[in-house]
């Protein structure tokens, strides 16, 4: 009987398996993000008031306003589906936000609507973490150095800035989307959303600094289109 | 007996909305309840003036019109009630307020601002106002507020507890803003904004002046542990445990040095406690007293 239990799970394993990459797996949109004209220059940050995380650089870290690579790339673009695409359950697992040498890590983090956040603090040092949320509750906690993560999630979609008052070059954001069809630009620009089933999408691009930017494109089938954005940079 | 069952079902069903849109409209202050079409006359009577026709803290005592439109008059802005984040709470942060706590305001007025206390309008108003308020924001349509923080009995008073609580001061790093002496001019004080980008100024223990929410050890204990929601105050609920958290109520009293409180003249008694506080009182510079900065 139980030998028979084991048989027929291992079975259907084998079958789910061998289904998962026969299945097409969508449409792809990808693309690059630019910037025209000249960002804002970013100043070297000084944590001299913070000698713990002063010690870890030893070229002070700069601002992250505007973070840009080659060929005019923009990175910590976030590209989500704006419209077209239904409301999805949270994945079960944690979206993760380190705080390090007096920085956020990732400079900005995306996760989903009810998807448990959890805030992590690796320095020496006493961090407040104060997500300005607007829409969402706004709360703020103290994290001392070796407590454990502040655990927390969003029940509406939102651009949350975050920041820590005690060190106040520290600016982060947290993106609550309201599905899993989401990226962050890299270094080089590049962002790709796999997976998608045919339909008509609005893809927007957020931007710290430069706000937002959206575009409509129609997938069908397991093609893979191109969409790219440019926003205009301003010096100041 | 299944159909009288079935009966009550139905009529609680019923009479639930009802029980909802009602609660809406009211405030409960311990034996009085406050209602928001009494408070509504009373709050465009005496209260739009700074908090808006909308409640949502720019009436045009904050922010005149006109030629005057980027001078603000008033250097704290008035509470956003449409935001419903609220300073004064005896709820976790990132919560709603009780109506008691919104009440518990009206009655101190808020210090080092220009909310006066409203000790002259009678219990009943103050109630019918909070009834009021609470139709500005949508959050109390959807949210209910917050479950009170357990405030444990204070401990006896002690010289230890004292030290303990001056540890936890350095360990807690609430100089970072407080200052070493708690006079408001840590290392970060000269940065802090609150949650609309206005500067704000951390407390400063040694002015004299009350807390924002308070004025006893109880209040006192309640404004770390809950943190004041909209500024760079936050809240320690999570990393202060019950009996540290009363030790460092008693060390904080004693940073209050104009203030002649059971704390201060313990911590005076002893060799240690009075000479910081004849530095404190007579110099007002750092004593570097065990602050490794």
């Amino acid at each position: 009987m139980r030998i028979k239990n084991v048989f027929l799970a291992g079975v259907a394993v084998l079958t789910v398996s061998m289904i998962m990459p026969a299945r097409p797996s969508g449409g792809t949109v990808s693309g690059k993000i630019t910037y025209e004209g000249t960002p804002a220059k970013q100043k070297p940050i000084d944590m001299s008031k913070e000698p713990t995380c002063a010690k870890q650089y030893t070229t002070p870290p700069t601002t992250e306003t505007v973070v840009t690579g080659a060929n005019n790339a923009l990175e910590n673009v976030v590209v989500y589906i704006s419209a077209g695409a239904p409301d999805e359950a949270a994945p079960s697992k944690a979206a993760v936000f380190t705080q390090k040498g007096c920085r956020y890590l990732p400079h900005v983090l995306a996760f989903q609507v009810n998807q448990e956040l959890e805030v992590m603090n690796e320095d020496q040092t006493s961090h407040n973490i104060h997500p300005l949320a607007k829409i969402n509750r706004e709360w703020n906690k103290s994290q001392p150095p070796g407590t454990p993560p502040i655990v927390d999630k969003y029940d509406k979609m939102e651009f949350i800035p975050v920041k820590c008052n005690i060190h106040p070059w520290m600016h982060g954001t947290f993106a609550v989307l309201k599905n899993s069809h989401y990226a962050i630009s890299g270094s080089d620009g590049g962002f790709a959303l796999p997976n998608l089933p045919a339909g008509k999408y609005t893809i927007t691009a957020w931007h710290e600094s430069y706000g937002e930017q959206s575009q409509d494109v129609t997938i069908s089938g397991s093609e893979t289109k191109t969409v790219s954005f440019t926003f205009k940079a301003k010096p100041y | 007996m299944n159909i009288s069952k079935w009966f009550a079902g139905i009529a609680i069903l019923l009479a639930a909305p009802l029980f909802v849109s009602a609660q809406q409209g009211e405030s409960h202050i311990g034996k009085v309840s406050g209602n928001a079409g009494a408070g509504k006359q009373l709050y465009y009577r005496y209260c739009w003036g700074c908090h808006g026709f909308r409640g949502d803290g720019s009436g045009e005592n904050w922010m005149p019109t006109g030629s005057f439109a980027s001078s603000p008059y008033l250097n704290i802005q008035p509470r956003n009630f449409v935001a419903a984040t609220f300073k004064c709470r005896s709820t976790p942060t990132g919560t709603l307020p009780t109506d008691q706590d919104i009440y518990n305001s009206l009655v101190r007025g808020l210090t080092n601002s220009n909310m006066p206390s409203w000790i002259t309008l009678t219990d009943q108003n103050r109630a019918d106002l909070v009834a009021f308020i609470k139709t500005l924001s949508e959050r109390w349509k959807t949210e209910k507020a917050g479950a009170e923080i357990n405030v444990p009995a204070e401990p006896a008073l002690t010289v230890q507890s004292i030290q303990h609580g001056k540890e936890l001061f350095t360990k807690l790093e609430c100089w970072k803003c407080h200052g070493p002496e708690g006079r408001g001019d840590g290392p970060s004080a000269s940065t802090l904004t609150d949650s609309n980008d206005q500067p704000i100024r951390p407390y400063n223990f040694a002015g004299g002046s009350r807390f924002k929410c308070g004025t006893t050890n109880h209040d006192l204990y309640k404004i770390f542990m809950t943190g004041l929601d909209g500024t760079p105050m936050p809240s320690f609920a999570d990393v202060i445990k019950p009996e540290d958290a009363w030790d460092l109520v008693h060390y904080l009293r004693t940073l209050q040095v104009s203030h002649k409180s059971p704390e201060l003249v313990l911590w005076e008694g002893t060799k240690e406690g009075a000479e910081i506080v004849k530095a404190q009182k007579l110099h007002g510079t750092p004593t570097g007293s065990g602050v490794a900065q």
